[in-house]
């Protein structure tokens, strides 16, 4: 099984994307890449599930290492894990559901679909790459296509927007970049410096150099995923953003981040990984908390997403900065089912402004009439982002509630309680949202004549509903697939803390 | 000695037309020349020999062979760019002969093993130079740019013959080769360095020698603007690398230093001033500056990987920034539009050229999956070997601040709305096979890592 097939596929869709003209082929050649990527996907978690039911232990599976620029040490690496296959497979139903939002998308639609395939291509490769320059170069390959997405498509305050999301990502970037020269100059493995993360997380970095660069890495892969003080970006461009690049950026492109943050920060420099740990958490509980306060002032329905957002990503950020087994397995699932309750939650808001060309609370009432299949699929996501049983919100919060009670100090206590209060507040702006703009009488009699959802919208719906469902009341599928993945990482964690 | 004789034979039939007696069609010379220049360049990689010559003044390497070609291929990319500009010029073989004159210094200066022979070829690159700023003959603003740059090209080689001559009393030879041995860092020497330092910066315009550099790139015309940006920068940058790894490899210290605070006050000041331009050939003239100080950083690497990176980068650099010229050339001289405003909704009417310069200013910004990322990259990666992160924060936060304004341009390019957008502007064919090479370049130079194993196989 080729991996590179994942990165090959989106390409030749973007290409294909570019030879043709009119929005029927264009989006149909869209639709007909994402499918076959996600048709993939499937084939690779059912391959990998044979490997490790053939009793394949190894770490990574599937392997591939090109030379690339020999002189560095540079190789293109690729290799899945649990945690990997867990995000490919978020990847490309969110990205199918995204081309299937976007189906009447009329102006420069080319452009506008080559650039989520793109998108698309930077993700996965982010996610199958070993080898850290490669992993570093997928994660900047995605930064240009969104400013672009925002920019040209967006409503609202784009180009501001834009402008702020690609500095700040950048920003991250330069981080990274740092702290991933640092590791790499104090590597020595057959006399040579080495980008390869199976290498160097098999030798042990001097403790003063991980204090040194670790802050670089986490703080740069945390501005991906909002990490408090640098969620600034996150209401603005995912507001002003596309429906479908909405999707992909809070689906995914923070869940970039947090990859980063557990693949590359704490499993490569475990030392550090534990020193900061309270730092770490002070921060995600800022995050959590602050992000479902600064939800309940919104007014906006986007913006109360976005910030919701900042603060369910504070939950994933939590788990990582706890260290123990449940906490980073509540992390993982936080991430795959936060992408796609966001992404559900992104597409249906998208729905209505389509019809109501209004995204003020205020101005929306009693959609239930007119629009029943949007207005429940709304009710559904709200319900899945305040964690009701059946969905996959309340297994990952819960996992990430008992990792971290298990730590048995006041100051870990604390943290916890606390990150739980947050789901009454996340209740009010869910009920209260619904309340007004679904339920309740109709505010504006000009939407008593609006449409229900098409058939590209009831199948983005769909897709994303089956996922949150299915790992709500099948969560051991999700946690048997990342099991191995955050074994190794609690491994190297434990061997610190002895 | 090959590459050099091709020039001067080409310098040479283009003396014989223009004092022939028949008046040859202005396009006929400059395909003939591009011609020669392309054979120039595929002779290049053949026959490789290396050697010196003239009393160990002059010395060929592979190494050296190549930089030279590189630099070809850039003078031929600008001279099929200046297509459109040229064809309509009263002084068609003038042009040409002036600019193969210092295409001919610059392939001394790399081949240079003596500082005289370095200065010979560092004066017949740059005066014919300052004659070419002038070449837009009916605009003010061009003599003035001929003005400026002649004075402070005149100052420059004067402080650059002083250091020159310091160090040869301090050391008693003037050979890169016997150098080395003669240094012991006392003051005299250390002090003529600095003289040398200061001439180099302001070949490269580095600061705080870069006040010619903004005004002179307004001035002069857009071919003579590029040719100054990029080749004339390039070559001082191969000497420079060349020079200071080999001739004053015992000075390593001092010279570090003094490239860290030089490049470090580069980037900043580049970029500072970069944000505030709104002509667009100013504009790539302060991102020219920030770009220089990057490759500083590669510089103070002192090891194969370290002049690897620096020669791979100018190569990028030649594509980058001659990709965004040549859109600005050809908008220039079909509309004479030349400010950012003016580039509002280009997107309307103008597909393909957007992109050209999208993707220029994308490699010029260090974005995957252009090849200014890897050339970015391995330069920082070089600088971050001597172990000084202070230095490689200080320039990833500058590639963020350069961002900055090459995304002003986009945003303008795609996402502005204008009432008068630029009209779709014909490309004819010679402009279009310059911006394909230099596309194909960004995209395929960084990806394929060809390349860059050569460069690093050469410097080893």
């Amino acid at each position: 099984m080729n991996l590179s097939l994942l990165i090959l596929i989106p390409l030749i869709t973007a290409i294909a994307i570019l030879l043709v003209k009119g929005l029927k082929q264009v989006r149909t050649i869209a639709l007909f890449g994402s499918a076959a990527q996600l048709i993939l996907a499937f084939i690779l978690f059912y391959f990998y599930r044979q490997e490790r039911g053939s009793g394949n232990t190894a770490n990574f599976i599937f392997e591939n290492n090109y030379k690339w620029y020999e002189p560095l040490n540079i190789n293109f690496h690729t290799g899945v894990d649990g945690i990997s296959i867990a995000m490919i497979l978020l990847t490309a139903f969110v990205v199918i559901s995204g081309v299937l939002v976007s189906w009447k998308m009329e102006k420069l639609n080319k452009e506008f679909f080559f650039l989520l395939i793109f998108l698309s291509l930077g993700a996965y490769g982010f996610f199958i790459a070993l080898d850290l320059f490669t992993l570093f170069f997928f994660l900047e390959v995605a930064v240009i296509p969104k400013f672009l997405l925002i920019g040209i498509w967006g409503s609202g305050k784009k180009e501001y927007s834009a402008m702020k999301l690609a500095l700040m990502l950048m920003g991250g970037s330069a981080l990274v970049f740092v702290g991933l020269a640092g590791i790499y100059f104090n590597t020595n493995i057959n006399g040579a410096h080495s980008f390869d993360l199976i290498q160097i997380a098999g030798m042990n970095i001097p403790i003063e150099v991980q204090k040194l660069f670790f802050p670089f890495a986490f703080i740069g892969f945390g501005i991906f995923t909002a990490l408090f003080p640098f969620h600034t970006w996150v209401p603005d461009g995912h507001s002003s953003a596309p429906t479908a690049a909405s999707m992909f950026l809070a689906g995914i492109s923070m869940k970039l981040g947090g990859y980063g943050c557990l693949r590359v920060a704490t499993y490569l420099m475990p030392d550090a990984a534990h020193e900061y740990s309270t730092i770490i958490i002070i921060l995600a509980c800022i995050a959590i908390l602050y992000g479902a306060f600064a939800t309940m002032m919104q007014t906006d329905l986007k913006y109360i997403n976005a910030y919701s957002s900042v603060s369910h990503c504070g939950f994933v950020l939590l788990g990582i900065g706890m260290l123990t087994k449940t906490a980073i397995d509540g992390a993982v699932m936080q991430m795959v089912s936060h992408g796609l309750m966001t992404a559900l939650f992104f597409a249906v808001i998208g729905m209505i402004y389509d019809r109501t060309h209004t995204r003020q609370v205020a101005q929306l009432g009693g959609l239930m009439k007119m629009m029943p299949f949007i207005s429940t699929v709304f009710v559904i996501a709200g319900l899945c982002s305040l964690g009701l049983p059946g969905f996959s919100g309340f297994v990952a919060e819960m996992t990430v509630f008992m990792g971290s009670w298990q730590k048995a100090d006041a100051f870990y206590r604390i943290a916890t309680i606390l990150a739980c209060a947050s789901i009454v507040v996340t209740a009010v702006y869910i009920l209260r949202a619904t309340g007004k703009a679904i339920m309740g009488p109709v505010v504006n009699n000009e939407h008593l004549s609006l449409g229900d959802a098409g058939w590209n919208e009831r199948l983005a719906a769909g897709l994303l509903i089956l996922g949150i469902v299915l790992i709500g009341i099948a969560p051991f599928l999700l946690k048997d697939l990342i099991n191995p993945g955050t074994n190794i990482i609690i491994e190297k964690i434990a061997a610190v803390i002895k | 000695m090959k590459q050099e004789l091709v020039i001067t034979l080409i310098i040479f039939i283009l003396l014989f037309v223009k004092l022939g007696k028949e008046e040859t069609k202005n396009e006929t010379l400059i395909n003939l020349v591009n011609i020669l220049l392309a054979l120039n360049f595929v002779s290049g990689f053949l026959f490789q020999q290396s050697g010196t010559l003239f009393g160990d003044m002059f010395r060929t390497t592979e190494l050296f062979t190549f930089e030279k070609n590189l630099l070809n291929l850039g003078t031929l990319i600008i001279s099929l760019q200046s297509y459109n500009w040229l064809k309509d010029h009263k002084h068609v073989p003038e042009f040409y002969i002036l600019l193969l004159s210092t295409l001919l210094g610059m392939f001394f200066m790399i081949s240079s093993n003596n500082l005289l022979m370095f200065y010979l070829a560092l004066e017949l690159s740059t005066i014919p130079l300052a004659a070419l700023a002038n070449f837009d003959l009916e605009k003010k603003r061009s003599s003035e740019a001929a003005f400026k740059m002649i004075i402070s090209s005149a100052f420059s080689s004067g402080l650059l013959l002083f250091g020159i001559s310091m160090l040869y009393g301090s050391t008693g030879t003037l050979n890169f080769t016997e150098l080395p041995s003669h240094l012991n860092g006392n003051p005299l020497q250390i002090f003529s360095f600095i003289l040398l330092i200061a001439g180099f910066g302001f070949k490269i315009s580095a600061v705080p020698f870069h006040l010619w550099t903004a005004d002179v790139y307004e001035g002069a015309p857009v071919a003579v603007t590029s040719y100054l940006s990029v080749i004339s920068k390039g070559a001082i940058l191969f000497v420079l690398v060349s020079v200071l790894y080999n001739a004053f490899a015992p000075l390593n210290e001092s010279w570090y230093k003094i490239l860290f605070l030089i490049s470090v006050l580069t980037m900043i000041i580049g970029n500072l001033f970069a944000l505030r331009q709104q002509n667009m050939k100013r504009f790539l003239a302060f991102s020219s500056i920030a770009q220089v100080g990057f490759i500083l950083i590669g510089i103070t690497g002192y090891s194969p990987e370290g002049s690897a990176s620096v020669i791979f980068f100018v190569l990028i650099y030649i594509f980058s920034n001659l990709a965004a010229f040549g859109v600005i050339n050809l908008v220039s001289a079909v509309t004479g539009r030349e400010t950012i405003n003016d580039y509002k909704g280009f997107y309307k009417n103008n597909r393909s050229l957007s992109w050209v310069l999208a993707i220029a200013l994308f490699s010029l910004g260090g974005i995957p999956p252009t090849a200014g990322f890897f050339g970015k990259f391995f330069l920082l990666l070089a600088g971050a070997d001597r172990g000084n992160y202070l230095l490689i924060t200080i320039a990833a936060l500058n590639m963020v601040i350069s961002l900055y304004y090459y995304l002003k341009v986009i945003k303008a390019i795609f996402m502005d709305a204008n009432d008068d957008p630029i009209e779709q502007i014909k490309t004819s064919w010679s402009p279009r096979i310059a911006m394909i090479i230099c596309v194909a370049g960004i995209i395929i130079v960084g990806l394929a890592s060809g390349a860059y194993q050569y460069i690093h196989s050469l410097v080893k």
